[in-house]
């Protein structure tokens, strides 16, 4: 499943980081990593970026972006 | 005698409280200026302490040390190449993981570093509970607790990292990331042949070049490039042969193993350092959140916040900016009465003092928008804004953060072009500045108010607002031609923090604040003083003498005219006769300050350029008056004044049927409405342009650009509507 698909408030696991290049670096920089238990805190008002709480931290990011990244074990 | 002086460089990720624990270090003693080439911020301050001079740099903050940002370029070349006598990472303790990434990185530089474990006090709040003294065994780098809002552990801080530069030991090399075999093997076989072909050649820690190269790193690959010659080649064709062995073995790039496995390693460390308390406590940030990203109330909320910031600059703004005002007039009375007349005096009243007092007027608007902004920044609400605005911001191909630059930019486009510096992507800065000086600034609009008032009556506020409409069509138009065009596929990633909202500082805040309008002021004291001497040296030179004298003999001629006047009427006509000869007498000095202006070099090139303006349906002196609105657009409808020789005030009826006495129509005025709206940015934001984009070939981009597009406009306005038989 992919990470864009998830509703607000739940819960899931990072399978694959995918995409390419300086972004898809950046996105596991920021910690989301394979194996990383992420939760999806809300949308933006206009559906788009999302926020997510992984480590303790607060991100953001764009649904195409998200769209890259699979997730597993969705609560 | 000057004390011996130690570098210190501190070094964290954005929003670990790094910039107030500068703040604390440093205070007032602080310099701020850009990084060499590119214009990033950097701040450094020294001050005086265990018997050295401490220089504090505050490098960019960085999550990272890969460098894909300039930031991270920045912080890394200053970590490399100045080598800073100690390093101290702030480590931001509610965020420990994911700052213990860059702390591994700045381990593996092999510098000289102290870990400062700041805003324990928060991550107490939180429930979190760190063992700092198994954090400094396990990475075997000193680690001080500091709150930095609270000053508190600054001075251990200093003691630890003066302590530390002075130590003769070097880094150590033990508790260093290990990858996993593979990797190390291929890290070793580089190491290796690293050491034995350059050997002393080597500019860092060959183990660290070794890891780079394994990253296909492109600025060490240079680096090595300059220093190695001829057997480059051969290094990065065994760097390449490692490099694709290991993509081979793990199906990835070996980048990104190496960041999975620092991640890795950071895991091991937090398993022994970190325990959280299992009680759930209030986290406020979250709870205010749930109000201010609403998915109903957010969008209102943040139009309520920046609708508040634009009446505290310009309606609050205006009182102070009044008695600037008053201030410089104050100025120009006084040197009135002190110089006699003459150029000189000309020059300091209409060139100088009005040059720069048009731009110094908006310094209170300067200091309450910066303000306004700084207290954005250090609450932790611009990366909501952000977070609110990206979708809209994403169609013109940019971040959600250019949304506030822009929308200053109607209010004035200086501090607009100033405020792209919270964006964080140099392509997002240039496009945002390249952008910008569509919205139409508050300048522009008492030339819209003459134009569309004169010509449009009731439905003036119509064409206003499609004025502004069309500013803002275009600018997106713009940005998505210059995003495909220009920048192509350099959109940056939007994986952005939203950091804990915190109780901004005032000192940060003052500083803050202050810094950016010092740079407003020294701008106003060197580019635009030359710039308004510049302009009213064209409109006034060459002197026309013979005009002067006619003038003086004129008024020679109506005063003995209204004094025999005077003298022959009675006494209750006699204040009739003194407006009279008042009005005559301003008259006279329209028409001479008129005849002159036509006269000089601004009019010469204002009527050799006629051809140009003509297509769009602007005459000579409108001309002239576009020209000189390059000072600043305000000026458009005063030199109009003064061309068509108008003695009332410029706002009132006299100059619109002086210019429909000229020939204008409701189709000339709306074409040149356009070009106002859209040509050449004013004098002050281009030198703000060439600043912020630190070349001056933006500078003249933008000149060319929005000159270009207003006149094209402009001329399928005026054209288009004659062809519809509207002129």
């Amino acid at each position: 499943m992919q990470l864009s698909q998830l509703r607000e408030g739940s819960w899931a696991v990072i399978e694959r980081v995918g995409g390419s290049g300086a972004l898809r670096r950046r996105i596991l920089e920021m910690g989301l990593l394979k194996g990383t238990r992420i939760y999806v805190e809300k949308y933006a008002p206009l559906k788009d970026p999302m926020e997510l709480i992984v480590k303790g931290a607060h991100i953001s990011l764009r649904v195409e972006e998200a769209a890259q990244i699979s997730v597993l074990d969705v609560q | 005698m000057t004390d011996p002086t130690l570098t210190i460089a501190l070094a964290g990720n954005p929003n670990s409280g790094k910039t107030t624990i500068f703040n604390a270090i440093t205070g007032t003693r602080q310099k701020v200026g850009n990084w060499p080439g590119v214009t990033v911020e950097k701040k450094e301050g020294v001050v005086h302490r265990h018997g050295y001079d401490l220089k504090v740099v505050d490098l960019p903050g960085t999550y990272s040390l890969t460098p894909f940002s300039i930031e991270e370029i920045v912080a890394r070349n200053f970590i490399l190449d100045e080598s800073p006598d100690v390093v101290i990472d702030i480590i931001d303790a509610s965020n420990l993981e994911r700052s213990l990434y860059l702390a591994t990185q700045l381990r593996e530089l092999d510098c000289k570093v102290v870990f400062a474990l700041n805003m324990m006090d928060m991550a107490d709040s939180r429930g979190i509970k760190i063992d700092a003294r198994k954090l400094s065994e396990l990475l075997d780098v000193p680690v001080v607790l500091t709150v930095g809002n609270k000053e508190k552990g600054i001075d251990d801080l200093l003691a630890k990292a003066v302590e530390l530069a002075l130590s003769g030991t070097p880094p150590p090399q033990k508790r260093k990331v290990r990858y996993n075999q593979e990797v190390e093997k291929a890290i070793d076989s580089l190491q290796h042949y690293l050491t034995t072909h350059l050997g002393a050649a080597l500019p860092y820690h060959p183990r660290w070049i070794a890891i780079k190269l394994i990253e296909d790193d492109a600025i060490i690959k240079e680096r090595l490039a300059a220093i190695a010659g001829e057997g480059i080649g051969v290094l990065l064709a065994t760097a390449k042969k490692q490099r694709a062995f290991l993509v081979d073995r793990f199906n990835d790039d070996p980048e990104i193993i190496t960041t999975d496995e620092r991640y890795g390693f950071i895991t091991g460390i937090i398993k022994e350092v970190l325990t959280t308390s299992p009680r759930q406590r209030v986290d406020f940030s979250r709870n205010i959140d749930l109000v201010l990203t609403n998915r109903f109330l957010g969008m209102p909320i943040f139009f309520f916040f920046i609708w508040a910031m634009f009446q505290l600059t310009f309606t609050v703004g205006a009182y102070p900016q009044d008695w600037i005002e008053h201030l410089f007039e104050l100025l120009a009375v006084g040197v009135d009465h002190l110089l006699p007349a003459g150029w000189v005096k000309d020059l300091i009243i209409d060139g100088i003092i009005s040059g720069v007092g048009t731009v110094g007027v908006f310094l209170p608007n300067i200091l309450i928008l910066f303000f306004c902004i700084a207290l954005f920044e250090d609450t932790g609400y611009m990366a909501r804004a952000a977070f609110l605005m990206d979708k809209i911001m994403h169609l013109v191909g940019l971040h959600g953060k250019s949304f506030i630059p822009m929308l200053m930019g109607f209010g004035c486009n200086v501090p607009a072009i100033m405020a792209t510096r919270t964006l964080e992507s140099k392509t997002d800065r240039i496009l945002t500045i390249l952008i910008t000086p569509f919205m139409s600034c508050s300048a522009k609009l008492p030339v819209y108010i003459v134009l569309a008032g004169g010509f449009f009556g009731v439905r003036a506020g119509t064409v206003i607002f499609c004025i502004y409409l069309t500013g803002i069509v275009l600018s997106i138009l713009t940005g998505r031609l210059f995003r495909t065009v220009l920048f192509r596929g350099a959109d940056a990633p939007f994986v952005m923090e939203l950091p804990p909202y915190r109780v901004p500082m005032l000192k940060s805040l003052m500083i803050h604040m202050w810094d950016r309008s010092k740079m407003f002021l020294k701008r106003m004291g060197g580019v635009i003083l030359v710039g308004s001497v510049i302009i009213w040296g064209l409109a006034n030179f060459p002197r026309a003498t013979e005009l002067h004298d006619a003038q003086v003999q004129e008024t020679a001629r109506l005063e003995a005219q209204f004094q025999s006047e005077l003298k022959a009427a009675p006494a209750h006509s006699q204040p009739e006769i003194e407006a009279r000869r008042e009005q005559a007498l301003a008259e006279l000095s329209q028409r001479v300050k008129s005849q002159q202006a036509a006269q000089s070099l601004l009019g010469r090139i204002g009527q050799a350029l006629a051809p140009v303006f003509k297509p769009i349906g602007v005459d000579w002196r409108g001309g002239i008056a576009l020209l000189s609105g390059f000072v600043a657009k305000e000026i458009v409808v005063s030199t109009l004044g003064v061309l068509y020789a108008v003695t009332d005030d410029p706002q009132a009826n006299a100059l619109e049927s002086a210019l429909r006495a000229a020939g204008m129509t409701p189709l000339s005025a709306l074409s040149m409405m356009v070009f106002v709206l859209l040509y050449l940015p004013c004098l002050a934001t281009v030198a703000a342009i060439r600043r912020e984009t630190g070349s001056s070939g933006w500078m003249f981009f933008s000149i060319t650009y929005t000159t270009s597009v207003a006149w094209l406009m402009a001329f399928l306005v005026y054209q288009g509507g004659r062809l519809l038989g509207l002129g």
